[in-house]
């Protein structure tokens, strides 16, 4: 245990450098959004007043404290945009996620299936279009989804639509989207659990009685919750703070609570909000976060 | 055979079809950017015009530069410091502030966009920092570190660590005991980690966006702006290249890495 | 190719270069040492000396504490408390890379990015040999653990028994001091490892070299080492030659752990001369040698090794009939086990106990075995008895 301890020293070292980084750039600016979220909109540049202003000593400071609001927050709660909003990217994120799911999970069984040595040439097929751009990705989807786009040219050609369907700017386009962008994150978790799971356990279940979707239900699916649990809390926390998707590929009478942010920010210039905002979809994430850290430290552990 | 018999019908089709829904609107993009048509959906015969248009197009070929740019220095410094820290955490055994550091140092992996880029804008707002490309960069490193960070501690965690003692016993110090021995055994990790942060910084929008100034868009930013005012066959031709870049990447990564494991089974005569 | 090895140390900045001890000196000296982690003591107070050209074995149960005493030695543990005196030099606190002490790893810890070559030059490098110095030096090392030809192999090129000779060419080429090696055969199939271990112990005598091996496997330290230090519970609990632990062990704990033995427990109840009577429980009243150190009144343990029990169908007849203190148990032969060289037969006797005998298969067709059912004499001698306490 301690001939780690001499490997140890220089290597506590080596966390200065990132260290540092990080509480500059992670830490401070977090603290900022929490002071600005607290603070006045003011129509000035930077737009907010300015809540800590450490040169003008003690007596200011207590004014400071005294000036923080929960105004934001409280315009957050009232008005019914920012509600829906969080309920939309909820409810986006939980349909998404069950799509997912239901796509994912045939596509990470066939490959967890493959002979062993197809199984590495899969999964290199499932990582190398997530390596391509996002924006690329969801790019190639409008090609398709547009209105005289390869999708209706085909369902007019087939005779399946007598007039080309409305695709883009809806929430079928935007599920594609996501679904489409998401679906590594939700396959290679699956399929690791899968690939991980010993062939003899079905054979067993086969052998006693059991007939093929039995053997599914009751044996794979159940020892292949961890790998569920992962890839749920993978596409979930993303999608819920999702803004490219939904903004180039849903309508633009509902907002995810991405766009709302985005659109304080940058169209309103309400900063404060914005943050207040931001404080809001953090916590509102913050079970799923503490679940998804939790479940890959007990991975780590048992990898160990 | 025996093995292959476990492949069902359904398998084979879920696989074929899975593939297919991943492949295919990339392959048809790559496709319609040789479209000699202006019309993106109509067939109009091979062409390179849209290529051309590209070259042509000043503000395009800036953004990428941009892009380029900020992608290899944010990389690079990701990838010293996502190292760095991964060998703190994999090597350092307790200190102070540990669960603080991987704390920061994991959250930005799952933590929206839209988040860390409103908050690093508004520290480069209250420092009053000139937006461009060195505030990208540092947005981007901060986000890109934690995915190396993660690459490299799993390699290191896999690591036999009586190889390290092995190199103390033989009168290495631990500083020359990691670089003689640990680091050629974490270098495709670091590779792969250097990678993965080049190509997060290649496609980021939403970071890029909160934290670049006027004048200094980055690729996406174009892209994006392009696309909300309808489709355009030049980008078409733009994320090709872009696919073709990364391909080129990942190709001449596997093949280095190749080349490296292989050094040895040259040279012996089995 | 050398035979000899000259006892000069490579390196300048080793700590006990060159302090080699004085005639009848220790080169290795354990002075109450003890390691603690977090609330389970590891290596509980062991003082232990070890002599030039020794081949020493530590042997113990896993968890016993012989691997920490072993780390402790090569610096990758510092002990809470006592000393560890390399010629005479306090070494306890001093870094692994300082020692002039090598060791050869459970599972070699071969440095798979390098070749053979490279992973022997290793630790002359770090000694900054000169560049020729250095070539003789692997080439000798290579020839020495008979790897000619091999030199630009990667560890994954080659078979357990060569990687497991890179490793020991490895640690060997610095010329330490002290050898250390943690279960250098573990990872060789049965075959393998006997002839290796013939190998290990010609080169050590060889070099004239002082190695110390970590061991669970008692057959493998009664081959190789000249003395055995045995480890329960972070302590040593014997040292002694083979032959001295296998027919003197000094406990009932160390009796079972080393070999096969019988056990009858009982109580002391008369002297005769320099022999004892102890009434046991299982087999009656048994006849023993008193042991070196006198014992007195109370609850004993006697026993005996399973070859040292003689079976007769009638009884000892020709060494038995005119000593008259012999150790006589009737009984039925219960179970037969044929082990190629030796049968091993369960006697269930008549007092309630069980006795196994060990007989060597001397003969071809084994005109006399026995069968099952079959009415016997388990003998022996009083003095293959050993009285332990209980």
């Amino acid at each position: 245990m301690s001939g780690r301890r001499i490997f140890a020293r220089p290597a506590r070292l080596a966390a200065i450098a990132p260290y540092v980084w990080m509480v500059l750039f992670f830490l401070v600016p977090f603290g900022f959004v929490l002071k600005i979220s607290l603070s006045q909109t003011a129509i000035a540049q930077p737009p907010y007043e300015p809540v800590f202003d450490l040169t003008a000593g003690w007596e200011a400071l207590r004014a400071a404290f005294a000036a923080l609001s929960l105004d934001n927050f409280r315009l957050l709660a009232s008005d019914d945009i920012y509600v829906f909003a969080y309920v939309r990217s909820l409810t986006v994120a939980v349909t998404a996620t069950a799509l997912l799911l239901l796509v994912g999970y045939p596509i990470a069984y066939g490959m967890a299936r493959l002979p062993t040595r197809w199984q590495a040439v899969a999964m290199v097929l499932v990582i190398v279009p997530f390596w391509t751009s996002f924006l690329i990705r969801i790019y190639a989807w409008i090609n398709i989804l547009q209105h005289d786009g390869l999708l209706n040219q085909i369902l007019l050609a087939l005779h399946l639509v007598s007039q080309p369907v409305v695709w883009l700017s809806t929430d079928s386009a935007m599920y594609i989207g996501i679904v489409y962008s998401y679906l590594p994150f939700m396959i290679l978790p699956l399929y690791a659990t899968l690939a991980k799971m010993e062939p003899v356990l079905e054979e067993a279940a086969s052998d006693l009685g059991a007939p093929p979707w039995q053997v599914f239900w009751l044996v794979t699916f159940p020892l292949s919750l961890p790998g569920v649990g992962a890839g749920v809390l993978l596409c979930f926390i993303p999608i819920v703070g999702e803004f490219v998707i939904p903004d180039l590929l849903a309508g633009s009478n509902s907002l995810m609570i991405g766009q709302t942010l985005w659109l304080e920010f940058f169209t309103n210039k309400d900063w404060p909000v914005a943050s207040a905002a931001a404080i809001v979809l953090l916590v509102v994430l913050l079970v799923p976060l503490l679940l998804y850290e939790r479940l890959q430290r007990r991975q780590l552990e048992q990898g160990r | 055979m025996r093995k292959l018999s476990r492949l069902s019908r359904f398998n084979i089709a879920s696989l074929a079809l899975g593939l297919a829904f991943l492949y295919l609107p990339i392959l048809i993009l790559v496709i319609y950017s040789f479209n000699a048509s202006r019309l993106v959906t109509v067939w109009g015969g091979w062409s390179l015009r849209w290529y051309h248009e590209f070259f042509g197009d000043r503000a395009m070929i800036e953004a990428a530069w941009m892009s380029l740019r900020v992608a290899a220095s944010s990389a690079t410094i990701a990838t010293l410091l996502g190292t760095l820290a991964a060998v703190a955490l994999s090597r350092g055994e307790r200190f102070r502030g540990r669960t603080l550091f991987s704390g920061m140092l994991y959250a930005p992996l799952v933590m929206p966009e839209v988040i860390t880029g409103l908050s690093l804008l508004l520290l480069f707002v209250a420092l009053n920092a000139e937006r461009g490309f060195w505030t990208v960069t540092i947005a981007h490193t901060t986000l890109t570190m934690c995915f190396v960070a993660v690459v490299v501690q799993s390699r290191l965690g896999s690591l036999d660590r009586s190889l390290e003692e092995a190199a103390m016993d033989l009168g290495c110090n631990p500083v020359r005991a990691f670089v003689a021995v640990t680091l050629p055994l974490i270098a495709p990790a670091i590779v792969a980690g250097w990678m993965l942060a080049f190509t997060l910084s290649l496609d980021d929008l939403v970071i890029a966006s909160f934290t670049t100034g006027p004048g200094s868009a980055t690729l996406p930013i174009r892209i994006y702006s392009e696309v909300r005012l309808g489709v355009k066959p030049e980008i078409n031709a733009i994320c090709t290249l872009v696919i073709a870049l990364i391909a080129v990447v990942i190709v001449i990564a596997s093949l280095a890495s190749k080349l490296s494991s292989s050094q040895g089974e040259s040279a012996a005569p089995l | 190719m050398t035979d000899e090895l000259p006892r000069t140390d490579v390196t300048a900045d080793t700590v006990g270069a060159g302090a080699l001890p004085a005639a009848g000196e220790p080169l290795l000296r354990i002075e109450g040492v003890a390691k603690t982690f977090g609330t389970f003591r590891a290596v509980n107070g062991v003082s232990l000396d070890i002599m030039a050209g020794e081949f020493f074995a530590l042997l113990g149960p896993s968890g016993c504490g012989k691997t920490t005493l072993l780390r402790m030695l090569a610096g990758f543990e510092a002990p809470d408390e006592g000393r560890i005196l390399l010629g005479g030099k306090d070494i306890a606190q001093a870094l692994p890379h300082e020692r002039p002490i090598n060791m050869m790893f459970q599972n070699y810890a071969l440095f798979p990015h390098l070749t053979v070559r490279d992973n022997i030059a290793f630790g002359l490098k770090r000694a900054r040999l000169a560049r020729a110095d250095i070539a003789t030096r692997v080439a000798e090392m290579v020839a020495l653990v008979k790897l000619e030809g091999l030199e630009k192999r990667k560890p994954d090129q080659l078979s357990g028994g060569q990687r497991q000779r890179v490793a020991l060419a490895r640690a060997l080429a610095r010329r330490p001091q002290l050898l250390l090696l943690d279960e250098p055969l573990a990872a060789l199939d049965k075959k393998l490892r006997e002839s290796t271990q013939g190998e290990l112990m010609e080169l050590q005598r060889r070099l004239g070299m002082t190695f110390i091996i970590v061991t669970h496997d008692q057959e493998e330290a009664m081959t190789m080492a000249s003395r055995i230090g045995v480890m329960r519970d972070g302590k040593l609990a014997q040292v002694a030659s083979p032959r001295e632990l296998y027919e003197a062990p000094r406990s009932r704990w160390i009796a079972e752990f080393v070999g096969d033995i019988n056990l009858f427990d009982g109580e002391s109840k008369l002297r005769d001369g320099h022999r004892l009577v102890i009434g046991t429980r299982d087999a009656g009243a048994l006849v023993v040698d008193e042991p070196r150190e006198p014992v007195g009144a109370g609850k004993f343990a006697v026993a005996i090794r399973p070859e040292k029990v003689k079976l007769s169908r009638r009884g000892p007849v020709s060494e038995a009939g005119h000593e008259t203190a012999i150790n006589r148990l009737d009984g039925v032969i219960a179970d037969i086990c044929y082990l190629g060289g030796t049968t091993t037969y369960k006697v269930k006797l008549d007092a309630g106990g069980t006795v196994q005998a060990s007989v060597a298969n001397s003969a071809r067709l084994d005109v006399n075995a026995y069968s099952v059912n079959q009415h016997v004499v388990a003998w022996f001698t009083p003095d293959d008895c050993v009285v332990l306490p209980s």
